[in-house]
Formats: structure tokens, sequence, C-alpha cells
């Protein structure tokens, strides 16, 4: 008998859907049936989402890839992985060398996602292996100030969408007091329901210490005691990966009583989400870890200073937290040198709708979204021109081809009113009706409105009504006219009105649909 | 004489947002709004600073007795240096800020908003039950709403008809009686959800569904009536649409006037006020200027005011000479005339003090004043007593003793700095409403709770409340637990030694120290006496001694305290332990007996006990007598006279003959119903004072009709000790204010009376009590109302916390509380204890809310028993089940619940029939005569007749029909012009 044979099978929500499991039960069956020892490693994705799923052999030259692999490939996929095992040639339709250098991960720069697709997820040996906890072995040496201005060099903006400084956060809940006999808090918010995005439950799945040391970090940073994890309950994957990663980084005293040797405390706790887009919203999702309805929260009191249970309170995304680590690992001034103007590090970029080469990429900011369409993405996966592209989720503007030159950092995609938000990319081709997009946009707001605030409650449904109006009357100039004035009237209501980003949002897509693509209105 | 009234607008400035939670004395900010300089405390709302300003900024979902919510998006506004409009509502003034209300840009902001509303709103304003009341209508008024450009309801615009809610009318939810949820009108802006949370804290109501479809809904989408909701009121008042509204508005229309009155249910002594047409009342809403309650209600101040003109009322004077003989109406002199002659013959053959009268804890402090000057004056006897004797007779008693005075210590909004609260023997959430809602406010801030009951009352599990001890106890042994919880205080080192050397008499305390630390006070010691496992005393005791967070722990305590043959020494108890731990005397703290009625505090005030003149003055002072006897020009004897349970003993003796009993009801409230019956029976002639015939007037020989309070002027005296005015809206049924009539009645015997307003009557108590020297209705008026003592040593609005430097006593005085079981024990007789109490829907007797709608909630007594008890007896819910004691038996209802422990059945006294005073026995507290209602020896067992009855209630079904018949009479047989 040769020696074990190591393969990889992602455990990734992403491969399961395409039948990662089978090809995993099959790889075991080969090797029975051979009578290879068989070291089999659930990883996280790669990323390669269109090559899913992705099976890695390690070789004496680093781990090869195939892919995608369904089950009945397993067969004659054997041989090449035997030969590629023993350093030996190896030939496969689906055999795409060696991972590194595939060039769609060559081309990245993985600060965020260095591990993910690489390490078993839960094996906190591995985690260690690969620099996990350097970051929270530092934070537990410094003081809660040292940590936070550490965080502050790094230029680190929140990657849920808003992009507002973390090191500032940090301070002003650093800086705040909770009540007596109550704690501050932590608070991830991994409710991540925007189109097209999956970097979230990528990373959970995939790397979920590395989010479990960033809010230790943070919790060491703010003097919190308590921490909570808000996942949506279409993530049971990452659910149950966190909960168990939780339970082994406590039982490991990376959590608990004493942090790290730290001599403080983080608890954490993992909940999730029932299914409301608006508990994305931070303080909406705050409502809903205190188990009461998923409604939005006016500010002020900003969540800093009185957020869960009333008590100071950081609320980050999970990227912002996973990418703490590296900053506490290698300085602030390392994750500074990524990205250009003040958005600094990288952004994992999420390509998805109708692309070739759909799946993640972690870029520093200041790249265009045309090199992420096509030098990525390949173009659509139907092969026709793309039309416009849906950057930053369901209130993310449609951006048309004229636009996709422009940088992608915070500050350039203001400028032309649109937004990079959660790093999301949907892609459409000529086929696209963006009359019917920009409906669905108002749809979407008044599916998952949560009904507090006029503008967004009641304007949603309006919305759609007034673009089926147009729509309907699109051979009726004066009265298509009307509608189209009283849609962006409605807009306009909806973006000075609304108490969030939900109906404050929603005209974005609308907006830009019928600016880019009047054509599509009949106008 | 004619007092005036001062108007108060049917609609009042509403601020938008509460005071700033910093508190009004916080830091001052000046900012510009529109131009305007302005400077409010730290930490008030942009939208309220404005108001102070002198604008108002629009909004809809902002109204001032809520926090903040920044919903409806009309109050919008700008601010320089800052990036969009936010909400004046959830936004703090800043110091230097400048702000608009108003400019082109929010005036479109605010127009598209309402054209949002209006898309989804009938357009039936002019039939609309909220016309002229509507905020929805007044701010599409305000932003000059002329369009919908979307279409309203059914309407197609663009070949395209929107989604609406407008058919929802159909579904409207009329089940409350005393209002309707019409879902087509609901605007979604959470007032009346946030309402029933933050002010009620019931948590009946909820938004169900999101997004376009959010809609109220009570509970999980349940009509009203079947819903965990209270008809507190609270989310009616806060709804600023026709969504939620008073059947009495939409029966009536909109009010015209409105007038400051207190309501006349029980101590909390809420004000409210009464919207009028003419001399009807629209509806009854609580003042938000009303200290006691903050604009805060409960079902029956609220809704349960129908009875006033309910058809039972007499109104017209009657007679008869036996109370088996007809009643005959008569005109007022004929009557007064007839019963002043009759109360001078018993005199004249029986002796002077053959006579007595019993004031009511339900009028006003002018009128029970009058009625004890009446009986010491023109009968000449000290026989006067009051409801109070079997209520907080204990509390004046033991808190005299002890502090020096008979009141409770604080006022209710002291609870607000409360950080543990001790309930004692106290149901507030069905008996104290309002401030049970203020209380669980605090709690749920954290203030910690315990509670001393025997029964699982709803604060120990509510929602958002918890308590972290149940004291619960068997019932009467109150005695034993409050010295085991003393006990645990001094011998693990918990009492406030400070506070003791400086503001206790020491030599007391000693006594009391080594009193407490026996063994045989330990809780181990009294473990198998109360039930209540020792090591949760102990829990208590430190938790109460240690006053949580902030350091203030308070008690509260209701009739479990005092209706027990140790009422008195209870609450020495308990005056004791918080002593000890030195929670008394600032805000937070104090000892607070929870009145049971509205002006129990001021009948007991006003001198209504057999020994006391007003003020608490020991009638054997000659000082104290000779200033009475002086101004009223008679003499007074020195010696006490008879109390309640003593006058019924001496009629059933044959040495007491006539009674004049204003506003009570001892036929039905008092204990042993059968021994009351007798004495009343024996008696020559009883005068009942009353607006209906109660139990009392169907012995009665004559009857003198009464006021209801919404009939008269004058004050009530509520828990706080605070005074506040009872208005007149309307005229006496019966021609005369129930003072008018004592008045008159003194008159009738020869004794000169002259009031011509009751304003007269304080000024002369004012005159003749120091604690009350400084009280006037001119007062009152300017200042809203006044806690006594209010006098020059204190401030202008009197006392709002007692005993602050120093006992009123001087030093404060501990005496020892030794337990002592009481006689009423279990047996193989009667192995059960029966215990009582009150439902939030009823009140006391029930002769005012038994004739209301509230009757809805609670449509009889029922026994509640615990399912082991139950179960031994093969008694099922719902089965009827025989209740006897050696004092009667009756038969009620089983209710078998956990609410009881096993070995306690419990029941409400609510309606005459069930006679529930027919088990009570004549046990009372030694010191007092207060009646032990709280523990009855007795047995129950299952009834299986179809109708079943006790024998007594056969015969009082009997003697009940048989007075209606003779009532009857009065009215065939004597026309109208006889008044």
């Amino acid at each position: 008998m040769s020696t074990a044979l190591t393969l990889y099978v992602p455990r990734d929500s992403a491969a399961l859907a395409v039948g990662a499991d089978a090809v995993a039960d099959a790889l075991h069956a080969e090797a029975l049936a051979h009578g290879v020892a068989l070291n089999l490693v659930r990883n996280g994705s790669r990323g390669l989402l269109w090559l899913e799923t992705l099976v890695e052999v390690t070789t004496p030259a680093g781990r090869v890839a195939y892919g995608p692999v369904a089950p009945e490939d397993v067969a004659s996929l054997w041989l090449a992985l035997v030969a590629d095992a023993a350093g030996q040639d190896a030939a496969h339709p689906l055999r795409h060398g060696l991972t590194e250098a595939m060039p769609y991960l060559a081309k990245q720069e993985r600060l965020t996602f260095a591990r993910v697709g690489v390490t078993d997820p839960l094996s906190l040996d591995d985690y260690a292996a690969h620099g996990g906890w350097a970051g929270l072995k530092a934070a537990a040496a410094r003081d809660g100030a040292a940590i936070v201005d550490e965080v502050t060099r790094s230029g680190l903006r929140g990657r849920g969408g808003a992009a507002f400084p973390a090191g500032i956060k940090w301070k002003t809940v650093a800086g705040a007091s909770a009540s007596a006999g109550a704690t501050k808090y932590v608070v991830c918010n991994a409710d991540e329901g925007d189109s097209g995005t999956f970097a979230d439950r990528m990373l959970m799945e995939g790397d979920p210490y590395l989010l479990i040391e960033g809010m230790a970090i943070a919790a060491l940073a703010v003097g919190a005691t308590e921490g909570y994890v808000y996942v949506r309950s279409e993530y049971p994957h990452a659910v149950a990966t966190l909960t168990e990663a939780v339970v082994r980084a406590t039982a490991a005293g990376w959590l608990g009583d004493d942090v790290a040797g730290s001599g403080r405390a983080f608890r954490l706790h993992v909940r999730m989400g029932a299914g409301s887009y608006v508990c994305g919203e931070e303080t909406a999702m705050l409502e809903s870890l205190e188990g009461k309805r998923g409604i939005v929260r006016a500010k002020p009191p900003l969540p800093a200073l009185e957020g869960l249970f009333g008590q100071p309170t950081v609320i980050n995304n999970v990227l912002t937290f996973a990418a703490v680590p590296t900053i506490l690992a290698q300085g602030g001034a390392f994750y500074r040198n990524y990205g250009v103007g003040r958005s600094h590090g990288t952004l994992p970029f999420q390509l998805a709708g109708n692309i070739r080469r759909g799946g993640l990429v972690e870029k520093a900011f200041g790249l265009t979204l045309r090199e992420l369409l096509y030098g990525f993405g390949g173009g659509t996966a139907s092969g026709r021109p793309v039309k416009a592209v849906q950057v930053g989720g369901p209130l993310g503007t449609y951006v048309p081809e004229s636009q996709w030159d422009v940088p992608l950092d915070y500050e350039a995609y203001a400028a032309i009113g649109a937004v990079v938000g959660h790093g999301g990319l949907v892609v459409h081709d000529d086929t696209a009706d963006m009359a019917g997009l920009a409906r669905y946009a108002m749809e979407f707001c008044a599916l998952e409105s949560c009904g507090k605030c006029t503008p967004c409650r009641i304007g949603s449904t309006r919305g759609v009504e007034v673009i089926d109006r147009i729509t309907l009357n699109r051979d009726k100039p004066v009265v298509r006219d009307q509608q189209v004035t009283l849609l962006r009237d409605l807009c306009d209501t909806m973006v000075g009105g609304s108490l969030c980003a939900m109906g404050g949002m929603t005209p974005f897509p609308v907006l830009s649909a019928l600016n880019h693509y009047p054509a599509d209105f009949g106008l | 004489m004619h007092y005036p009234i001062i108007p108060i607008k049917v609609q009042e400035i509403d601020y938008g947002t509460p005071v700033s939670r910093l508190g009004t004395d916080a830091e001052p900010v000046t900012l510009t709004i529109d131009g305007f300089e302005v400077t409010v405390p730290k930490g008030t709302s942009l939208m309220r600073a404005a108001v102070d300003a002198g604008i108002q900024v629009p909004k809809l979902c902002a109204t001032d007795s809520l926090e903040p919510f920044g919903s409806c998006r009309l109050c919008l506004v700008e601010i320089d240096g800052r990036r969009g409009t936010p909400a004046s509502c959830t936004t703090p003034a800043e110091a230097g800020m400048n702000v608009r209300t108003q400019s082109p840009a929010l005036q479109k902001l605010r127009k598209g908003v309402m054209e949002l509303y209006i898309s989804d709103h009938p357009l039936d304003c002019l039939t609309c039950a909220a016309n002229g009341d509507c905020e929805l209508q007044d701010m599409a008024g305000v932003v000059g709403l002329r369009n919908v450009r979307y279409g309203v309801g059914e309407t197609a615009v663009a070949g395209i008809t929107g989604r609406h809610h407008l058919h929802l009318a159909h579904a409207k939810d009329e089940s409350n009686p005393y209002f309707t949820y019409d879902p087509s009108k609901c605007i979604v802006c959470n007032r009346c959800v946030r309402a029933c949370e933050e002010v009620q804290g019931t948590f009946a109501l909820t938004i169900s569904g999101r997004g376009f479809e959010s809609r109220v809904s009570p509970g999980m989408d349940e009509p009203f009536m079947q819903s965990e909701c209270v008809s507190c009121g609270a989310c009616v008042q806060a709804c600023p649409t026709a969504t939620l509204t008073e059947k009495t508005v939409i029966e009536l229309g909109q009010p015209e006037h409105s007038v400051i009155t207190t309501c006349a249910y029980c101590g909390v002594g809420c004000s409210f006020k009464a919207e009028m047409k003419g001399s009807q009342v629209v509806r009854m809403v609580p003042w938000k200027d009303g200290k006691a309650n903050e604009g805060h209600s409960c079902i029956k101040g609220r809704f349960a005011w129908g009875y006033a003109t309910h058809k039972d009322r007499l109104t017209k004077p009657m007679v008869r000479d036996k109370i088996t003989d007809p009643w005959r109406e008569v005109s007022w002199d004929e009557a007064l005339a007839h019963a002043a002659g009759e109360f001078r013959r018993i005199q004249g053959t029986y002796g002077r003090d053959s006579v007595g009268g019993i004031t009511s804890s339900r009028c006003t402090n002018e009128e029970t004043y009058l009625v004890q000057k009446l009986i010491r004056a023109a009968f000449g006897t000290n026989n006067v007593d009051t409801c109070a004797r079997v209520c907080h007779s204990p509390t004046g008693y033991g808190l005299g003793q002890t502090y020096g005075t008979s009141a409770g210590t604080q006022t209710f909004k002291s609870v607000e700095h409360t950080d543990v609260v001790m309930v004692i023997g106290a149901n507030p959430s069905e008996g104290h409403p309002v401030f049970a809602s203020r209380l669980k406010k605090r709690l749920r801030q954290g203030a910690r709770l315990i509670v001393v009951d025997p029964r699982r009352i709803d604060l120990v599990d509510a929602p958002h409340v918890k308590a972290d001890f149940h004291l619960q106890l068997k019932p009467g042994t109150n005695v034993a637990v409050i010295t085991a919880l003393a006990h645990v205080v001094v011998t693990e080192g918990l009492v406030n030694e400070a506070y003791v050397a400086e503001r206790c008499d020491p030599k007391s305390f000693q006594q009391w120290r080594d009193f407490v630390s026996k063994p045989e006070n330990s809780p181990e010691a009294f473990e198998q006496v109360s039930g209540v496992p020792a090591e949760v005393v102990r829990g208590a005791a430190r938790l109460y001694a240690g006053g949580g967070r902030g350091g203030n722990s308070a008690i509260f305590y209701g009739l479990g305290v005092t209706e027990h043959a140790q009422g008195s020494t209870m609450v020495i108890g308990i005056a004791n332990l918080a002593m000890a731990c030195g929670m008394v005397g600032r805000e937070g703290v104090g000892v607070n007996p929870l009145r049971g009625q509205n002006n129990v505090q001021g009948s007991c005030d006003m001198g209504s006990f057999p020994h006391e003149l007003p003020g608490y003055r020991h009638i054997s002072d000659t000082t104290v007598r000779s200033q009475f006897e002086a101004a009223w020009g008679v003499t007074l004897n020195p010696e006490p006279g008879l109390r309640i349970p003593n006058m019924l003993d001496a009629a059933l003796e044959g040495s007491f003959k006539a009674l004049y009993v204003q506003g009570e009801d001892p036929a039905q409230s008092d204990p042993n119903t059968q021994h009351v019956a007798a004495a009343l029976s024996a008696m020559e002639c009883v005068v009942v004072q009353d607006i209906f015939l109660n139990e009392t007037a169907k012995y009665a020989h004559v009857f003198l009709p009464g006021a209801s309070f919404l009939e008269k002027d004058g004050t009530f005296t509520n828990a706080e000790r605070r005074i506040s005015r009872v208005r007149q809206v309307m005229p006496p049924l019966s021609g005369k204010a129930d003072w008018e009539v004592t008045q008159a009645f003194a008159n009738a015997l020869g004794y000169p009376m002259h009031y011509t307003h009751p304003s007269q009557i304080m000024d002369e108590i004012a005159a003749l009590t120091p604690s009350f020297a400084g009280v006037s209705f001119e007062k009152i008026d300017r200042l809203g109302s006044v806690q006594w003592p209010c006098n020059e040593t204190t401030e202008e609005a009197g006392t709002a916390i007692m005993h602050v430097d120093r006992f009123v006593r001087g030093k404060g005085r501990f005496l020892p509380t030794q337990y002592v079981a009481t006689d009423e024990k279990v047996t193989r007789r009667f192995p059960l204890i029966l215990t009582t109490g009150r439902v939030l829907s009823q009140y006391n007797v029930g002769a005012q809310t038994r004739r209301t709608e509230n009757s809805r909630w609670h449509e009889e007594d029922r026994l509640e028993i615990h399912p082991h008890d139950a179960e031994e007896r093969g008694v099922k819910d719902g089965d009827w089940v025989g209740i006897a004691s050696r004092a009667g038996e009756t038969v009620l209802r089983a209710d078998v619940t956990e609410r009881v422990q096993p070995g306690v059945v419990y029941t409400t006294f609510h309606f005459p029939e069930s006679g529930a005073n027919v088990i009570t026995t004549d046990s009372s507290d030694w010191a007092t005569n207060c009646p032990e209602y709280k523990v009855t020896a007795v047995q129950v067992s299952k009834v299986t007749q179809l109708r079943p009855m006790s024998e007594w209630q056969r015969d009082f079904a009997e003697f009940s029909q048989a007075q209606a018949a003779l009532l009857a009479q009065a009215h065939a047989v004597q026309p109208e012009a006889t008044r």
C-alpha cells in the first residue's frame, strides 16, 4: 500500500450545492477499492466557484487543482490524482495545475482570505500553523487604547457598506461606560443578505477562527466581555461551523474567561436571524438580537454608545473583523499600504450574476470594474455583451459601461452616485430589461421593508405601481411622463425621508436604471 | 356661592417628546431654531426645543408621553453643518446648533410623505369619528397637501389601482365595549404599541406583518377582548387618528369643553380631564399634568364612569317606617325632617350615644369632615367611624406609633429612584393599576423585586418583570416573615447603624434588636410556620437591606398587611425594617401603604375615627378639643365613641339604635355579613345616603340620594397625601351634592350650618388643623395639587417626602413584633385558608363597576383553588363548590389554578350574591379592630345541584327580591311632583 493520499474537497455551501459531498463519497469509495489510505480534508472554498467542486491533491510541488469535478468524474480522475500525489506526470481534462499558480488566484491580494480554501476550517492546528492567533496574541499583550490606535492607523473602514472608520467606532465604544452591572458588547453582523454576495459566508465556513480572533481583538480593544455573531438563517452551514469553532476556541482559551492569557474575558455567542433583510441594518439587528421585532432604531443614540441591551456596542461586519488579525499581526501600516485614496486595504469582491467565472476576488481597492468583469470574470456566462452591473447589493446602482473604468474606491464611487457596498457584483447581459429591474428594486424593498418609516413602508409599494404605470403607458407620453415625474418625486421622498438605507437607497438602482437606460422605460 | 372653574382646553400642547432624560435641571444648551434663540436642558429633543421657541414641527408618530420613535418622517429638519434631514424628535438639541424647521426642500419632503400616507387612508373625514381630533388631518393641512397622485383606495390611476387597506374597515374590531379598532385607518405610527409597552407595561399590542402589510395587532392577531389587553385606554389616547376610538366619541362626537377632576376609584387618585358636551361626559382622559398618574389611567377611571347615569340611580329621597314597608318618595324637607325627628326621638329614649354615623372614604374631604362634624356637634356623640376601619386603620396605628404620623412617606414618582422594591400583601396590577404601571416601568429599567404574598400575583412573573424573590407565605404569617427578615438584617450586620444612631430612639432600637436576634425569630425557626424557605427570606433580606444598584429600597403594601389579627403588628414590623436599613426619608425609599379607596387617606385625616379629631389629634386633648368647641359652638365629649364593630355589637345588645351612613355599604363590605344584617335589623332608624340602593339601604328607613363624583365640588386625598380637586361637571341628579344633604340634615337637627360652597368647609378645616393650614381651593387650583403637611413650615405645595431630616415624632421608635398565630387556624373541619382580594375590572363592592361594561371582564366571583386541593375534592375547573366557615356558607364556581398554593383558596368580593363576607369572621386586628378578611379557615366541597345556592344565598335572593319590590312601589305610588 502506498503512502496516504491527501485530497481536499470543499465543505463550503457553494461546493455542497453542486455535489461536493457526493464527490467526497466517490473519492472514499475509490480509495477503498484501490486500497489507498485517503486523507480527505474538507476545506473551505478557494472561491473559484465556476470550478466547484474543486478537488485538490497534495503533490511534492504543492496542491494541484481539478474542477469542476462531478461524482461521475472521480473514476477517471483517480489515476491522475495518484500520479500527482506521487510527483509523476498527470493529465486530465479537469486538471488546472498548481492551484496557487492559477491566474484567478495568483492575481489576487489575499489578506483576509489567505487561509480560506487552504486549511481545514475547524482545525485549530491548521489555523495556528497558518499564522492564526498572531494578531490576538499581539493584542493580548497591549492595552485597549494601543489596539484601537493600531486599527485606526490601518485605515480600516467598515466592510458592511457604510465604510465608517473602524478605529473611530472602536474608540467611541472604548471611551463609553456600560451601566452598573452591565457589560459592553461586540456584535458581528453576519446577516449577509445582499444579492450576489457570499464573502461573509465563505469566510465563516472556511476560516471561522479568523472572525473569532478579530472579534476577540475588538473585545480587548474596547473592554467588552460578551459578543454575538448574528448569522442569517439561510446560512445553516456557517452557523454550524461557527458554533463548533466557538466551542473549540473557548476550550483552547482563545475565548472565555481569560482570552489568550490576557486576563480579560470575552464570551462569544452565535445567534441566527429569521429571514429578514432589514435585520442586516445594524439597529434592526440589535432589536432582533434582543428578541424583538426586527425594526430599525432611530439614531441617535449611536449603537457605539447605546447598542445591544442599551450598552456600548461595537458592531462590524464579518469582513471588518476578519481584517483585524492581519492588522494586529503585521501592523496597521502594512494594511494601510494596500488600496488607494482613503480606501485602504483589500476588499473581497464577489462576482455573480451572468458571469463566466464567478467567484471571490480579494484585491486592494483601486482596480476597476472592467478588470473584475473581464480580467477575472471573463465576461458573461451567456457570451452576450454586458449591459449593466449592479454593484453593492440590491441597494446599489446599476453601473453602465461608461463608468466601468472608475476605480473601485469608496470616494470615487460616491462621486458617480454609486456605492461599493459589500463588494458584490451582479452582472446582466444585453437582454436585461432595466425597467423590470427597477421595478424589482422597489418590489424587493416592499417585500423586505420593516414597515417602520412611511417612505419605505408605503413608498416601495407605490414605487412598484408607478413603474408599472410607466411601462403600461409607454405609448401615452403625457401619462407616462407624469408617472416618471411622480417616480422621481417618490425617489426624492424615499432618499430624503427614509429612516435607514433600505428605503433611502432603494431609489439608487431605480434612478440609475431610469437615467442610464431610459429606452427600457419607453423614454 | 359661585366658584370659578379654570377652563382647560380640550386639546393641549403636545411637546412631542418627554422632558430630557437627563432631567429638567440638566446643563442648559442654547441653540437657534428658525432664527429664534432658545435655551433648553441638555438632552431635550429639537422637537421639544422648537415648542419652547413657539414653533410646532409637523409630527405624527411623536407625542410627549412616549419616547421618540422616528418613524413618520414629518418632523425632519435641517441643521447647519449636518448632512441630510434628521428627525427632530430623535435628535437632541446641542449648543450652537442652527436649525431650520421650514424650507422649500422640507416642505416638499413632508408633502411627499403625506401624499404616501393619504394614498392609503380613507377620505371620509367629514363622517369620521376623529373629525376635529385627527392629527393626520391636521398634518395634511399643515404640509399643504393638495393632491394624491397615487390615487386613493379603488380609484385607478393611469390604468392601475394601488394597494390599500381601506377594505379593512369591514374588519373593524368592536369587541372591547369601550373602544373600537378600525385597521383601515391605521397609519402604523406605533403610538398605541409603544403606549402599551412604555406607559402601561402590558405588551398586549404589536405590529403584525412587515412593510406595507404592517398593522396593529392585539396579541397574535386576536380581537382586543381576547388579547392580554387590560383596557387601560393608553392606546386609544395615543392614537392620532380614528383607528382606536372611544365608543362614546363615536356616538356623541367631539367634546367642546373639559374640566380637570380626580378619579373616584382607588387611592392612586388619578387626575382626569372630563371632556364634556354641556353637562354630558363624552370621555374621561387621564390628565398629563396630574402628578399621581402623569397622564395614565386604568380601565376603571378611564371608562367605567357610566354608572353615574345608570338607570339604577336613585334621585329622590325616600322614607319608610319598617324595612318590610314599601318605600315612599318624599321631598328633601320631609325626608330630612323625618330623619332628624327619629334621631332626636331615639336619643331621647335611649340616650345621646345610642346613635352614630359612618363617614365615607368615597366622598370628598369636605363631605367627610362635615359628616363627622354633624355627628360630634349635632348628634353630640363621638360614635363616628369610617370604612377605613376595615382597611387601613392598622396603618394609622402602626405608622403613628413608629414614625409619628399616619401616612405613606413618598410620592408615587419616588419609585423612579427605587432600586429594590418590596411589595407586601398588595396586588398593584389589579388594585392600583396606574401605580403598577409606574412600578413596572422602573422594574423594566432594572430595579429588583421582592414579592411577599400568598398568591402568585401578576408581578411575580409579568412581561419583562420577574420577582427576584417571591416569599409565598401562608396567610396569617406576615409577622413571622417580617420578623425573620429583621432577624437576618440584624444578625448578618446589615443594619444601617449610622442612620439608626442619628435618627432613631436608641433604647427602643436596642430592645428590638435583642428581640429579633433571638433564634426563635430566625427564618429557619419560622420556616414551618410561614412556609417560606429560610434561604429565600435571607436572600430577600440581604437584597432589601443592600438597596441594590443605587442603595434605595422601598416598601409598598396593601390590605394583605393590614387586614389581619396582627395587622398593626405587621405595619410596625415594616416600619422597623425600613428604619433599621435606613430606608425612610429620601427619594426612592420609604414605606408606602397603597390605599384602597379614593379618599381613605382623606377620611382618616378628617377626623372620622371615634377617638380622633381632624389631623389625628386625640379627642381627649383638651387644647385641641376646645378649639373645635369654640369653632363649632358646642361642647364635645372628651371620650372616644364606638367603632363600627362596636356599634354593630351595641345594636344587637339594644343600646345602639340609629345610624347615618354616607357612601358606605357595611352590609356587603364588612365581615360576617349575617352579623351585620342582624345588627342593622335591630336598629330603629338607619339613614343611608348613596347613589344606589346598596345592600345596607335594604335595611334602611330613610334613603337620601347621593351624588357621584361628577356632580360635586371638593377634594380627595390620595395615598401620597396629595390633595386634588374634584370638580363638578354636571349638576347633582338629586338636586343636592352630598355636603348639602349633610348640612340640611344638621339644620333639620337644629344645628346650624351655612356653607355656600365646599371651599368654605376646606377653609374651616385649614383653620382648625395645623397640617392643613396652608390648604385652600385657591392654592390647589393654582398648583394642581398639594401634599400635606402643607403649611408655613413646608414648601408651598406641601411635603412630597416625609421624615426627611427627622421623623415626625422626633426619634423613630422601634417596637418588638411578636408573632402570634391567628385564631383562624385550620382544623379537620375547616382545613383550608380562604383569603380575599380584588380584580382590575371591578371595584370593591362593585356598586359602580357592576353597573358598567366592566363586568364583561369579571361577571362573577370565583373561588381559586390549587389543583391538588381540587383533585382531593373531585372539583374540576368551573364546578360549583360550597365554601363553609364557622361564620357561614356560600357557593361559588371553582377556578382551579396554581396562582394559589395548596391549602389556600382565594376569592374576590365584588358581587353581593357571592357572599364572600358571609364566610369571613369577626376576627380582627388587636389594636384597631380592622377585620381579618385575609384569613378564614374554611372547607370547600363540590356541590351538585343544578343551580346551587347556600342557605344564605337563598335568603339573600329572597330578601333582595322583596326589597326590589318595595322600591318599585315607591316609583309607582309617588308622582314626580312630590319631590
